[in-house]
């Protein structure tokens, strides 16, 4: 059953989408075709000078042995986030959806992280891990005697920042999960009960295989999540550091544009960027999504 | 009809009579800062005073946010032609403004605006970083910085260690001696800890010596400069920390100087070494112990140390403005370096006053016996006539090389690279910055 509208005017249709194609174009071609230019130009900030330089700007990527490195803490980065705060979502929301009292208010309660801002979140973050300060580091260090210094060693920094960024993650993928939960019908997990199938085995073969769309939308979302938006986590908590081990590709952009004023590099960057994520995206679609069980 | 036209003709005579007075406005000078809060209230009184000084003029302040979203912010102006008519910048920001074409020399400014201005009474270690190679300034110093150390009195005293001088600064091999009893007596939990690792251990290091940081007299003379901090001196100075950081005699607090500060106010390190901004932190923030101020440390043998750098930032004058208006400009910074202002700004905020007159005024009052914190950075400054190699560092993507030396730096202290190793990489790795800011100006 598919609706179909027709218009009379062969223009309306035309002058429907004209609005959002004027947005699009504006805020979001006209940028991109923008940093294109820039990213093949050398030139000053005031904009004084110049010059047309062809591919310096990416053959001084790509051959800058930290750029490709700051690829890959990127992508480590992100895998980490994604699935830490995936799995956790899932985790939560099949247990809230099991909650049998005031399910409303844990629901409510659970989504609340997602109102706060990531630099909020970095910062929280900060002040409970932070080794001279931080109240959960100085336990750790304390009772654990594990020597936990995300200022100085990398590892322990990328441990921090997945963690916070995860966390703010975690209560979005559960208002999905909880909401896919939701549609699976409790008929079929009833039979498969009755045939005698484990509570594993009925989330494994029924509610998995029917939450998988929303499982394939949140993998494409949380990681582009943590490809741009934890800019504000990273900002606030390690500035890319310890020795550029939390120096993920859109924080780079930042400092070597916004800070560092070096326009031609940070255009560059961000169209290396911009086409990761449009690789990305396109692979997940050509290779994951064939497993994807939609409805219907 | 007849009273019509005498009152147009009264209107006109007025008009004639006080021009000023009835229909001219006082001209407006945008000046567009990074300073909030505290210091914010402070620049906007300095404001308030001056305008209400005289009334031609009217300068109006505007907070931009940090060093590097002001200058972003004049950046943006600029190229819509709705830049300010003076803009604050870090110090690191000092090449790209040189270079920008933007602005206007304030040299230059202040003769042609009939301003006959005796550089030499101002203190030369400032002026010598905003001035271009052939000792003209072109920009007006506004809040100047040096390192000092920082070390806690209460400790010192129980491992048994005399006081430092405040005006002889101490020698590294001493240091080490020093570090050793307060953490080998288990005083101190560690001994020493830095703030702005590259500024004070690093480019203020090579000052002292007089050891060029890069080629080219730091940059000065030439675009084509190289970094040269992989020297034999600044690698065993590296290698030293990286010794004392493994028994405990040295800690790394991070990059900037949140860190290492709340390291030395918790009392996990005996010495901090950090900017002299700091001494308005520390009496607001230590309560529990006492501390002290000392030059900072020497090479043993040093028979006379240079002058430490400064860092903070200075106010450029932008392009692009009537003559009426740089007229005004000009008056601003007249006012700004006034005795008056610079004593208040000193005693407000802790940065240096920059005239050699507003700094004699305050010590006959007695402002330095009373407050002997604040003398050590401006004797250590003020302690020898500035060399091509002490006067400062002129570098462009110099943001970018500080991240470098950091990063390096950071993998010097967890153990990932030999100092000589991370050195060598960061001279590599900056000299690519320097080569592609070099081809965007050519």
């Amino acid at each position: 059953m598919i609706k179909r509208s027709f218009f009379k005017s062969k223009y309306l249709p035309y002058l429907l989408i004209l609005p959002q194609m004027l947005v699009t174009l504006t805020f979001f071609y006209w940028p991109a075709i923008q940093g294109i230019i820039q990213s093949f130009l050398l030139s000053d900030p005031f904009g004084r000078q110049s010059k047309f330089v062809w591919f310096y700007n990416y053959i001084e990527l790509f051959t800058d042995p930290l750029y490709l490195k700051s690829i890959f803490t990127t992508l480590v980065f992100s895998i980490a986030v994604a699935s830490v705060s995936i799995s956790l979502g899932l985790f939560i929301a099949s247990m809230a959806n099991r909650a049998l009292r005031a399910k409303a208010l844990v629901r409510t309660m659970l989504i609340w992280p997602y109102a706060v801002a990531p630099a909020i979140s970095g910062i929280m973050w900060l002040f409970l891990l932070h080794p001279s300060y931080g109240v959960v580091a100085l336990a750790i260090k304390k009772w654990l005697g594990v020597d936990w210094n995300p200022v100085l060693y990398g590892s322990d920094a990328m441990v921090m920042i997945v963690m916070a960024s995860a966390w703010k993650q975690v209560s979005y993928n559960f208002v999905f999960f909880m909401a896919g939960l939701q549609a699976v019908p409790k008929s079929l997990i009833e039979a498969a009960a009755i045939d005698g199938a484990s509570p594993f085995k009925r989330f494994w073969y029924i509610t998995f295989p029917l939450l998988s769309p929303t499982f394939f939308f949140l993998t494409v979302m949380n990681i582009i999540y943590s490809f741009f938006e934890t800019f504000g986590i990273i900002h606030t908590v390690t500035q890319g550091g310890p020795g550029g081990s939390t120096n993920i590709l859109v924080y780079k952009v930042y400092q070597d544009g916004f800070v560092g004023l070096n326009l031609g590099s940070s255009s560059a960057q961000s169209v290396v960027l911009m086409s990761l994520i449009i690789v990305i995206t396109f692979l997940q679609f050509k290779f994951v999504e064939k497993k994807v069980q939609y409805g219907g | 009809m007849k009273l019509r036209k005498l009152s147009v003709i009264l209107i006109i005579a007025l008009g004639i009579a006080f021009p000023a007075a009835v229909f001219a406005k006082p001209i407006t000078i945008n000046w567009w800062h990074a300073q909030r809060s505290a210091r914010g209230e402070v620049v906007k009184n300095m404001i308030n005073e001056f305008n209400a000084s005289q009334s031609d003029y009217e300068v109006v302040g505007t907070f931009k946010g940090n060093y590097d979203e002001t200058m972003n912010a004049g950046v943006a102006a600029f190229r819509a032609k709705k830049q300010p008519h003076l803009l604050q910048v870090f110090e690191v920001g000092t090449q790209t403004m040189m270079l920008s074409g933007a602005v206007y020399p304030v040299f230059k400014l202040m003769k042609d605006m009939g301003y006959d201005v005796d550089w030499s009474r101002y203190l030369q270690a400032v002026l010598s970083y905003y001035m271009n190679a052939d000792g003209n300034l072109m920009s007006m110093p506004f809040n100047s910085s040096t390192p000092i150390m920082y070390y806690n009195v209460d400790m010192f005293k129980k491992a048994g260690i005399a006081p430092l001088s405040k005006s002889t600064p101490v020698t590294w091999d001493e240091m080490g001696e020093i570090t050793k009893k307060l953490v080998s007596g288990g005083i101190a939990p560690a001994g020493l800890v830095t703030g702005w690792q590259s500024w004070t251990q690093i480019e203020n290091y090579s000052a002292i010596h007089n050891i060029p940081f890069a080629s080219k007299a730091n940059g000065y003379e030439g675009l084509d400069c190289e970094l040269m901090i992989n020297n034999p001196q600044v690698v065993n100075h590296i290698t030293r920390l990286k010794t004392w950081a493994d028994d405990k005699r040295f800690m790394y607090g991070g990059q900037k100087y949140q860190g290492p500060k709340s390291e030395f106010i918790a009392q996990n390190a005996a010495i901090y070494i950090d900017s002299i901004s700091g001494i308005a932190k520390l009496k607001k923030a230590v309560k529990d112990f006492k501390w002290d101020t000392a030059p900072l440390p020497v090479e043993a043998g040093t028979a006379k140390p240079q002058n430490s750098i400064i860092g903070g930032a200075s106010n450029w004058v932008l392009n692009g403005h009537s003559k009426a208006e740089y007229k005004g400009v000009a008056a601003f910074l007249k006012f700004l370096a006034s005795n008056k202002m610079q004593e208040y700004w000193h005693m407000e905020t802790g940065y240096f006053p920059i005239t050699i007159d507003s700094y004699e005024s305050l010590k006959a009052k007695g402002y330095y016996a009373a407050n002997p914190f604040q003398e050590v950075g401006i004797n250590q400054l003020n302690r020898a006539i500035p060399t091509k190699i002490s006067r400062g560092l002129r570098l462009g993507y110099f943001v970018q090389i500080r991240n470098i030396i950091n990063e390096e730096l950071e993998l010097v202290w967890n153990g990932k690279k030999s100092p000589q190793k991370a050195l060598n990489d960061a001279v590599a790795r900056s000299n690519v910055q320097l080569r592609t800011f070099e081809k965007t100006y050519k």
